[in-house]
């Protein structure tokens, strides 16, 4: 265990927060934060909050000298984000005047009680967002570009290229040569500038359209609305200048990336998800999942954002799908844009949750018009949707024309964010980005199955809930936090997420047991700022060949490695370290295979050791027989013997009291029996 | 010596490889490089670290006033749903008022935050020309003219019939409000991100976004209660 505890002047803000959790109604009046809950108790396991003595409360606060907490990890190299995308470069916009007080205005003008004068805050510069891995260059992207990183060394990481090129989320995947990137804000530019996009030289706006009187019906699911609007503003012109969509980019010459192609898409693109048919070695996938407004189609033609009635050429209601010829990437182009809501028996575009009233005391579940990630395994077969009031199961067999095959909604998921299938593909892990991730909702009124990840089982397609897992340590009303992006950890023998907290840090849980997840490991540290709220901490944390890396949005790239814990075995490490990726795209999972050696069966040894399923005895046994057959020449004796023991733990499997376990000694006799049949 | 079977996902996977993996020559490179790539086709430029720094980031004023409109509109949110406290009669819209007061709650804070962080006003009132606003009192929710503020704000005649109402009746009156008032926020939103030059700061389009899909689902909830009675 690695601990930074806090410094003194930290001291007293944990005890007073320790003491808030003790005395939660005298600390009631002095948090603004969320009230009482009536949230129903989950029908099935949610895990519980840790308790005051959690190392992770009352972490001092800062931007790079924050208190720090590790359990389990061990953080080995940090790089701050660098020129361009920098905190504290520009500053904010600078105070305005503030005009001479006038009484009650006056007040008002400071923001009320708390004004502190105007000091204004600290510009955290562009927001690092999601990664990719290629070899050894990490991708870090940016809502200002990308950074490329070498990672020959992971404890001295450096950078290798920066790419200045705004849109935002600036979510990448990797393809040999090829680097794409999603971009769906305003201000993104075909070109890359950074200027965003001015009005043309003597503009002069239109005359306003009359404001209608104020229609509540016009409120249609997904529909603009029409209603109430103020005369006054004219639309912004469109600007053929403007991207939103996903960028290519060749990488050929790593230090000198250039922009090969840029598919517009109406919704622009949030996230993106890269996908390879087995049947096509020609081409790649990109699945977009959009979330923003729908573009005027005189900025991009045939886009429109109508109420699927009215409209149903409506750019709601669907992804889009690219198709990118790998001789010839510059001919990208949108192929399809699959109506993956649509009511089977009606034919409805927008079938899936039509109302979203899930009952009394649960979360909102906003309407799904939209996928926010999309996480396919090929392996499989299939692909897990995380779309905004749904998750759902797509078959992904012929790549270009995705079919749903199922839909869950949960009462106590407000926005499906995105997804994970556990590497046997019996498990989905789901997010819920509740409050959008730039909201405080890990503090000690959130409830624990708010903002959290949900379990499910994946048995003959269908999707079931068996557990929700939200990292357990409070957090404080300055730190944004809610379930976010992580991958699977390779262990063999167990199902192991690292994931993203925002502020809330990383953290690691075993879902092996899907009904009861348990957290394994973590990191965390103090609030960047507690006198101005900065939205940061880990957008991603993904495991890539020994190391862990962390987008953190403020900080820059964290770099840790696993550590011996009472969770984790040091030869459960070693086995995870027989893993090794060319590449890594995490919404594009790889199907882990472990080679069968004697590193990958002592993680087995070691957790059937821990869940107490095979014996001392015969765990002893089973090492010295290892041992023996591990030695330069190996006699006949020594392989039979080992052989014995390995046929004695298949058979004995059928005993074993979890499936997890019974998995195990069938992967461990399978390692002997091709260690010495086999061999013989 | 490092194994790799082809997944069926067509990644490599190389088993066995950590070793060689940390024996590789790293190739040799100089100081990194900060490009802007151009269009397609296009010629990019290199730049340096003092050519690469951020500009200062120009607010629009359509982003101030949709953040200091925002928190009128949550405001009157907030009081709606402390009517309900008292007045309401349907449990499930008592649930669904505590929801809205959370989410609305952290979001006025959020704005007034990005607001002050900005050296900005935290209500409207310096300057109004541009809505057509004059000699409004801005002080709270007590609108001397019976017109709305913000789009789909109830006006003081819509939040004094609401107040004097009760139990059933009460609770129509604030779920067609309130989808009032929320489609009002998605106007808000659409208007925004039409204005010329609005909506470019990355916070604030994160914000605006999820305004979106939270309120739009909420007015989905509220269809729905309508409908069941």
């Amino acid at each position: 265990m690695i601990r930074q505890r806090t410094s003194k002047s930290s001291r007293s803000a944990a005890i007073s927060f320790a003491l808030s959790l003790i005395f939660p109604v005298l600390c009631a009046a002095q948090t603004p934060a969320a009230p009482a809950v009536p949230a129903n108790p989950p029908t099935v396991f949610s895990n519980p909050r840790s308790g005051p003595d959690d190392p992770r409360i009352g972490l001092k606060p800062g931007l790079y000298d924050a208190g720090e907490a590790a359990f389990g990890l061990q953080k080995v190299a940090t790089l701050p984000k660098p020129a361009g995308f920098a905190p504290g470069e520009a500053p904010l916009t600078p105070p305005a005047p503030v005009p001479p007080p006038t009484g009650d205005a006056a007040a008002a003008g400071r923001g009320g009680r708390g004004g502190r004068g105007g000091t204004p805050a600290p510009n955290y510069g562009g927001v690092n967002s999601d990664l990719a891995f290629n070899g050894n260059h990490l991708f870090v992207g940016n809502y200002n570009g990308i950074n490329f990183y070498d990672i020959d060394n992971p404890q001295k990481i450096n950078l290798r290229t920066s790419v200045i090129c705004p849109g935002g989320q600036g979510d990448v995947s990797v393809y040999g040569h090829l680097l794409f990137m999603s971009a769906e804000a305003m201000n993104g530019r075909v070109d890359c500038g950074t200027q965003g996009i001015p009005l043309p030289p003597g503009y002069t706006p239109p005359p306003p359209p009359p404001a209608p009187p104020a229609d509540p019906a016009a409120a249609t699911a997904g529909a603009a609305p029409a209603a109430g609007r103020r005369g006054g503003r004219a639309p912004a012109p469109p600007s053929p200048d403007r991207f939103r969509g996903v960028r290519i980019f060749d990488i050929s010459d790593i230090a000198h990336p250039k922009q090969v192609a840029a598919v517009q898409s109406c919704r622009g693109s949030h996230t993106h998800t890269l996908v390879l048919d087995p049947k096509d070695k020609d081409n790649v996938y990109i699945y977009i999942s959009g979330t923003g407004g729908v573009r005027q189609a005189e900025e991009l033609a045939g886009c429109s954002g109508g109420d699927p009635k009215k409209d149903p050429e409506t750019a709601l209601f669907r992804i889009d799908i690219i198709k990118v010829p790998l001789a010839h990437p510059e001919l990208a182009k949108i192929v399809n844009s699959p109506r993956i809501f649509t009511d089977v028996q009606t034919g409805d575009i927008d079938g899936l949750m039509k109302a979203g009233d899930q009952g009394p005391g649960t979360q909102r579940s906003s309407a799904t018009n939209q996928c926010h990630d999309i996480t396919a395994f090929s392996s499989i077969g299939l692909a897990a949707g995380a779309c905004s009031g749904n998750g759902i199961l797509l078959d992904i067999s012929d790549v270009a024309n995705p079919k749903r095959i199922d839909a869950v909604s949960d009462p106590n998921y407000s926005y499906w964010h995105s997804a994970n299938f556990s590497n046997d593909g019996s498990k989905v892990l789901f997010t819920d980005e509740w409050g959008g991730g730039g909201q405080p909702r890990c503090r000690a009124t959130d409830p624990m199955h708010w903002g959290a990840d949900a379990i499910f089982s994946l048995v003959n397609g269908k999707l079931t809930l068996q557990s929700y897992y939200k990292m357990p340590a409070p957090q404080t009303d300055s730190e944004n936090c809610v379930a976010h992006n992580g991958s699977l950890v390779p262990i063999p023998g167990r199902d192991i997420l690292v994931q993203a907290w925002y502020q809330g840090g990383v953290s690691m849980v075993d879902f092996t047991d899907a009904k009861h997840p348990y957290e394994i490991a973590y990191f965390d540290r103090g609030p960047i700022d507690v006198e101005h709220r900065a939205t940061g901490g880990m957008w991603s944390v993904y495991w890539y060949n020994g190391y862990i890396y962390g987008s953190e949005i403020v900080r820059g790239v964290d770099v840790f490695k696993l550590v011996p814990s009472k969770y984790v075995t040091q030869a459960e490490i070693d086995a995870s370290n027989q893993v090794h990726y060319d590449e890594l795209n995490v919404q594009n999972q790889p199907k882990v295979v472990w080679p069968s050696n004697f590193i990958v069966a002592r993680a087995y040894i070691d957790q059937l050791t821990r869940s107490g399923a095979v014996t001392p005895q015969r765990i002893a046994a089973l090492k010295a027989a290892i041992a023996k057959v591990e030695t330069a020449r190996p006699s006949k004796k020594d392989m039979d013997g080992l052989q014995t023991i390995g046929v004695g733990l298949d058979k004995d499997a059928v005993t074993a009291k979890t499936s997890a376990d019974a998995d195990r000694m069938h992967a461990l006799a399978e390692i002997i029996r091709k260690n010495t049949v086999d061999k013989q | 010596m490092a194994i790799c079977v082809p997944a069926i996902s067509a990644a490599l996977i190389c088993l066995g490889a950590a070793i060689a993996f940390g024996q590789e020559t790293k190739p040799p490179t100089g100081p990194p490089t900060i490009v802007q790539p151009g269009a397609p086709g296009q010629a990019g430029k290199t730049l340096t670290p003092a050519t690469a720094r951020a500009r200062p980031h120009t607010l629009a004023d359509a982003d101030v006033s949709f953040m200091q409109g925002m928190i009128m509109h949550h405001s009157q949110a907030v009081e709606m749903v402390a009517l309900l406290k008292t007045r309401g009669a349907s449990k499930d819209l008592q649930a669904l008022g505590d929801r809205i007061t959370i989410s609305q709650s952290d979001e006025i804070r959020f704005m007034k935050k990005w607001l002050e962080d900005r050296g900005k006003p935290t209500t409207m009132g310096q300057d109004m020309s541009h809505m057509d606003m004059k000699g409004m009192d801005m002080k709270g929710m007590n609108m001397k003219m019976d017109m709305p503020l913000m789009p789909g704000m109830l006006s003081p005649a819509q939040m004094d019939a609401l107040a004097k109402a009760k139990g059933a009746a009460f609770d129509h009156l604030f779920l067609t409000g309130m989808i009032q008032h929320h489609t009002g926020a998605l106007t808000m939103v659409q208007e925004l991100f039409e204005t010329p030059g609005a909506g470019q700061d990355a916070v604030l389009f994160d914000f605006a976004t999820d305004i979106d899909n939270t309120q739009r689902a909420e007015i989905k909830i509220m269809q729905g209660m309508l409908e069941k009675k």
